[in-house]
């Protein structure tokens, strides 16, 4: 097949933040007990305003980002959302709303629309909604995501669904699929859980089985047979769970590669896990992005692989995988430059396999896991 | 593979997909959700005369004039491959 694509970039200079993720609110209505939010999220109070946001977007839409995801929390929470992408989709980004559908209603979906939205990606929980309920921590939100995600393709948008796989669903995958089949995606992608944040709070109740894993990914490759048989158009992205990987994945594509996340309340990160990293990262209200982004002590710390240690530093594969995940290595390790510990080359990959014990031995149910809200955040608050 | 595609069918972009210039990369890009693929310039120039109107060849003649250096068919043996591979990935439809 020949290559239509330009592959041709700077030399090792530092490109641009071609991804900008908007973490507007981490208010959410659901409390789903695998949620990637900083565990400490009631913290932030001082969300950042209409115009506070609209300058990052243009910010960063001048340094050449050009994919951007409005997330939280939940979005929808912001009454300005639509004031937000309307100046996002004018500046010239692509649009992505990443969303639980919660807020969302016919006349909101078509305001967003006027107002420039180019997709939306709906979250679901699982097939059945008892399973569903159980794990983000609402009866009623199944049913409400169903309904809105109908009328998403009803009125034209192209829409991912999203559906994070752990123990508690994952043997539901043919339904699953079965049903997103049914809503119309136009691409699914089967997350499995990573394990930061509360899902890392929860991470032996999480945590799937091999023979679980084995199974959901043979039931994805016969249903990739299955729609192209149907001629069927329908994506589906196995992200597979890395704690039963042997190398670690490319995190980011590499720490402040192409990009980056701005949180509720102003703070810059390389990706919206890396809040828990023991450094300070600069705020959008005080600094500038671009000097952000290509000068700031956090932004450059850890590019390049000058800070690798051993066995990441003679490594062959280094530039491969970019020596894994700062955030896992420092959540298992306590040093975020360590290698990351899901390398089977690691001194440090008994942790893995390690939690893989702990969450065989695991037999909570789906409803006695830890459920993110602002009650139990307050135990994660620094005074 | 036969390349070889209808010269009267008219190709539009998948919908909800975006081509557009990008100043800071200095090339096409193909915008969809959640992701981006970076054209090089001779896929840039031929999806930047679908319009939803034009059949193949009229691209075909209106490329032609744009590149009138082009030695005779290459233009159109190039776009004839381009749009059965750029079908073929999901990044153009037809009715």
């Amino acid at each position: 097949m020949t290559d239509h694509t330009d592959t041709a970039t700077a030399n090792g200079a530092t490109g641009a933040p071609l991804w900008l993720l908007a973490e507007l609110t981490y208010r959410c209505p659901l409390q789903c007990s695998y949620c990637s939010n900083p565990l400490d999220f009631a913290a932030v109070k001082q969300e950042l305003t209409t115009a506070e946001w609209i300058e990052v977007l243009t910010q960063a839409r001048a340094m050449g980002a050009v994919q951007l995801g409005f997330s939280g929390g939940e979005p929808l929470v912001r009454q300005d959302l639509e004031t937000l992408v309307a100046e996002a989709r004018r500046l010239g980004f692509y649009t992505n709303l990443i969303t639980s559908a919660l807020g969302l209603d016919e006349a909101r979906i078509h305001a967003l629309r006027d107002a420039g939205l180019d997709h939306i990606q709906i979250s679901l929980q699982a097939s059945d909604p008892d399973v569903a309920a159980a794990v983000a921590g609402s009866t009623k939100a199944h049913a409400k995501k169903l309904a809105m995600a109908r009328a998403v393709k009803e009125a034209g948008y192209p829409m991912v669904l999203n559906v994070v796989l752990h123990r508690h669903n994952i043997d539901q995958l043919d339904t699953i699929i079965a049903l997103c089949d049914d809503l119309g995606a136009d691409a699914v992608e089967l997350a499995n859980c990573q394990l930061y944040g509360w899902a890392h709070l929860n991470r032996a109740g999480l945590l799937p089985s091999q023979a679980q894993l084995e199974a959901a990914e043979a039931t994805t490759q016969r249903w990739r047979q299955h729609l192209a048989e149907r001629g069927r158009d329908m994506r589906l992205l196995f992200v597979v769970p890395d704690y039963y990987a042997d190398r670690p994945k490319a995190c980011m594509g590499g720490w402040a590669s192409i990009f980056m996340t701005v949180a509720p309340d102003g703070a810059v990160l390389p990706c919206h896990s890396a809040r828990m990293l023991p450094m300070d990262f600069p705020n959008a209200r005080e600094r500038p992005l671009q000097e952000i982004w290509y000068a700031s002590a956090a932004f450059n710390r850890y590019r390049g692989d000058d800070w690798m240690q051993e066995p990441c530093r003679s490594c062959d594969e280094r530039h491969k995988d970019v020596g894994g995940c700062r955030c896992q290595a420092y959540m298992l390790t306590g040093d975020p430059a360590a290698t990351d510990p899901v390398c089977d080359l690691s001194p440090d990959h008994h942790l893995i396999e390690a939690a893989r014990r702990e969450a065989a031995d695991d037999s909570r149910s789906a409803q006695a896991l830890t459920l993110r809200n602002a009650r139990e955040s307050q135990v994660f608050c620094r005074a | 593979m036969n390349p070889n595609t209808d010269s009267s069918r008219v190709y539009y972009l998948r919908r909800g997909w975006r081509l557009q210039w990008e100043e800071a990369q200095q090339r096409h890009v193909l915008l969809y959700p959640e992701g981006m693929v970076k054209l090089n310039d001779s896929a840039g120039a031929i999806l930047g005369q679908l319009d939803g109107q034009r059949d193949v060849a009229t691209l075909i003649e209106r490329l032609q004039a744009q590149f009138p250096e082009a030695p005779d068919g290459a233009i159109a043996e190039d776009v004839h491959a381009f749009l059965a591979d750029a079908q073929q990935q999901g990044w153009i439809q037809h009715d």
